[in-house]
């Protein structure tokens, strides 16, 4: 019996009427984003919207609650951006989309922060308040992604650095309160595969991270298919799942990894699309856990987890509540009896 | 293909001075007088007694002083400025059946982005842009130009949950913008501009704009000046191909780069007219005349000054209106004067920009 775990990989879109009061109170420009030390009144403002999207998540059954990470002005770079020893640069494209965040440019040593610790002590509250069985979700970037996602000016050179971005993470983590799941974001493994050598490290580098909770760690790739070569070098990684992108159009290369390398005993399903605003059904999203079922006849999952393939934060508000629902909906739907 | 871009010379004013002409215009976003945006959000505030209506009237006001201000600048071809537009994706959406908004998503901080979302099949309703050009054609002495925001970005822009690809939708919506040159040209409209920004972010799919401009050009008659723009991107990766699009005009940003990327477009020869982005969208600085005249010569290594089209990089709604007016004023000043030192044999069309030590 394969139990399915409804989630999400975090980094919410800033409910709307939020949008509009923090522009208003930290303004338009690049240094008026999140810097860390933010006054007592957006820190406010932040606290109501966490606990609203907490809720949110409740109302919508999902299995883990995340802390919606709507601080993260840049993206999967916030922990960078906000660290002492992080100048913010120019505004630079976001993957391939029509995103932008700072550039994080390191020009000294990654010291612990702490920052996604105070976030997530917050989202345990909240979540202690609310009346519900499902249980915290940490979000950060991989290491790997992080690294790739910021400009070194410190460490010299690439194995340094991604080791450097490696160890803060796990300090960072260290420092967070309990949590049942940790999701570690993955998508420069896709996006800006790392060759020879490094594919190895960002491996080794997950290791680093992973081994800093007891909680579960699935790596959530995508934005399409991972590389054969690197898909390899991630199987070696301690970690409970990777996560796999179901709606990208190369999932057979997914599919062909999986066949031929295997996969950990649970694995991370996107299988709603959060770069579109056409929800799909419930039935829908059931159907393409059955297709990937179907398709790895010999693989036993003792969990999947289900979610959108990236994060949400691309959709109009309305289409993500939407998508939450319908995702939590088909962890419920009774499936058909997969045969080996 | 490209068009015969020989419909250049009915821009020429009947006065003009010189001998050489090269055609002066503008790329169309203009910044908005300070009251028009005020008329804006009294507008949206429904507690205010200021109607629709007064917005409309307020509008062709804006219209109309843009457009003037144009013309005062000197340009051989004007636009209103885009007054009535709020961004170059949402009006359009707003105007095609097939369109639907749900609220805004992050561009970056606290910059959003009210992303449509085609959720049905796109198809013509009214007409997008007659009322408008008719307004400022009567209102203009000089030709109007009308800048289209292209299928291609209209496409990539929006959520797409209707067709089976990008692709598909881009065609359907191409289909929709030649309906609508077709109506601007029985209305008189002599220029288009097709703006792809798009382009420059995913520059591999430059076969799927080519046939979204064969699809725009379809029926449409060859005294029609067709331009296309694109800007900041790498060029290298959409040059040669730009040389088979149906178009009279290419127009470039590379004043910003300060003409790093020129060079790409000499070699193989250049197909269509160059509209060369002459003072930089993006400074707030008024480039003086001999700087621009520099600039110029610049379009000159590319192609002969009767293919040459002078104009901003992009367009010039982001700065303050004082700037963006001098910008013009210089632009086209810069231009009379190189014409003048053309007609008297004073550039070396082989060698325009003197190679440096
Ligand atoms: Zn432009």
């Amino acid at each position: 019996m394969t139990e399915r775990v409804a989630t999400t990989p975090g980094l919410f879109p800033l409910p709307d009427p939020a949008k509009q009061r923090l522009s208003d109170l930290k303004g338009h420009q690049k240094g008026d984003l999140i810097s860390g030390n933010e006054s007592d009144e957006i820190v406010a403002v932040y606290d109501e919207y966490r606990t609203q999207v907490i809720t949110e998540q409740v109302e919508a059954g999902l299995d883990r609650i995340s802390e919606g990470q709507l601080r993260w002005d840049d993206m999967l770079a916030h922990p960078l951006t906000v660290h002492e020893n992080v100048e913010t640069g120019g505004i630079v494209r976001y993957y391939d989309n029509n995103n932008f965040y700072r550039d994080p440019q390191v020009t000294g040593e990654l010291t612990f922060s702490g920052d996604v610790a105070s976030e997530l002590d917050a989202a345990a509250a909240a979540l202690a308040e609310a009346d519900s069985d499902a249980s915290l979700q940490a979000t950060l970037p991989g290491p790997y992604s992080l690294f790739d996602l910021a400009t070194d000016e410190y460490y010299g050179d690439e194995e340094s650095f991604l080791d450097a971005v490696s160890e803060f993470l796990a300090a960072e983590v260290e420092a967070f309160p309990a949590h049942e799941t940790l999701y570690l974001l993955e998508p420069s493994l896709v996006e800006n595969a790392p060759g020879d050598g490094l594919d190895a490290r960002a491996s080794e580098a997950i290791d680093t991270v992973a081994a800093a909770t007891d909680a579960d760690v699935v790596v959530q790739t995508y934005f399409g298919a991972l590389s054969e070569k690197v898909y390899a070098h991630l199987m070696d990684a301690d970690i409970e799942a990777i996560g796999f992108d179901i709606v990208a159009g190369d999932r057979e290369q997914t599919l062909y990894n999986i066949n031929e390398y295997g996969t950990k005993t649970a694995a991370g399903l996107g299988i709603s699309n959060g770069l579109n605003t056409l929800v799909e059904s419930p039935e829908t999203l059931a159907e393409r856990v059955s297709w990937v079922q179907n398709k790895l006849p010999a693989q036993e999952f003792d969990r999947l987890y289900l979610s959108t393939n990236t994060e949400p934060f691309y959709l109009p508000v309305n289409k993500h509540l939407e998508k939450l629902a319908a995702v939590a909906a088909a962890a419920e739907i009774e499936l058909e009896e997969v045969t080996a | 293909m490209s068009r015969p871009a020989e419909n250049r010379e009915q821009f020429r004013p009947e006065n003009h001075e010189n001998e050489h002409f090269l055609l002066t215009t503008v790329v169309g976003s203009y910044p908005k007088p300070k009251w028009l945006n005020r008329a804006d959000d009294l507008a949206e505030d429904a507690e205010s007694k200021f109607t629709h209506e007064h917005l409309h009237e307020a509008h062709d006001d804006a219209c109309r002083v843009i457009t003037a201000e144009h013309e005062r600048a000197g340009l051989d071809t004007v636009v209103d400025g885009e007054m009535r537009r709020n961004e170059m994706v949402e009006f359009f959406a707003h105007r095609i059946d097939g369109y639907e908004f749900n609220g805004p998503v992050k561009v970056w901080g606290h910059n959003y982005f009210d992303k449509p979302s085609v959720s049905d099949t796109v198809e013509y309703d009214e007409p997008w842009l007659v009322d408008e050009f008719e307004f400022t054609r009567d209102v203009a002495s000089k030709p109007v130009k009308v800048p289209i925001t292209g299928p291609y970005t209209l496409a990539n822009w929006s959520f797409n949950e209707a067709y089976e690809t990008e692709e598909e939708l881009a065609y359907e919506l191409a289909d929709l913008v030649n309906i609508e040159i077709e109506k601007l040209v029985e209305a008189g409209a002599k220029y288009i501009q097709i703006d792809e920004p798009a382009l420059a972010t995913t520059p591999d799919d430059h076969a799927i704009v080519g046939e979204c401009l064969d699809r725009i050009v379809a029926g449409i008659d060859e005294d029609i000046r067709i331009g296309l723009h694109v800007c900041y991107g790498d060029y290298s990766r959409i040059y040669p191909e730009i040389n088979d699009f149906p178009i009279d005009e290419f127009d470039v940003e590379l004043c910003n780069g300060n003409y790093e990327q020129i060079d790409v477009f000499t070699e193989p020869e250049f197909g269509p007219d160059l509209a060369l982005g002459v003072v930089d969208a993006h400074t707030a600085e008024v480039e003086p005349v001999e700087e621009i005249k520099k600039n110029i010569l610049q379009g000159l290594k590319v192609v002969p000054p009767e293919k040459l089209t002078i104009s901003p990089d992009c367009g010039l709604k982001l700065l303050p209106r004082e700037i963006a007016y001098g910008k013009m004023e210089n632009m086209v000043k810069a231009a009379r004067e190189v014409e003048k030192e053309l007609d008297a044999g004073e550039i070396d069309l082989e060698t325009p920009v003197p190679l440096a030590d």
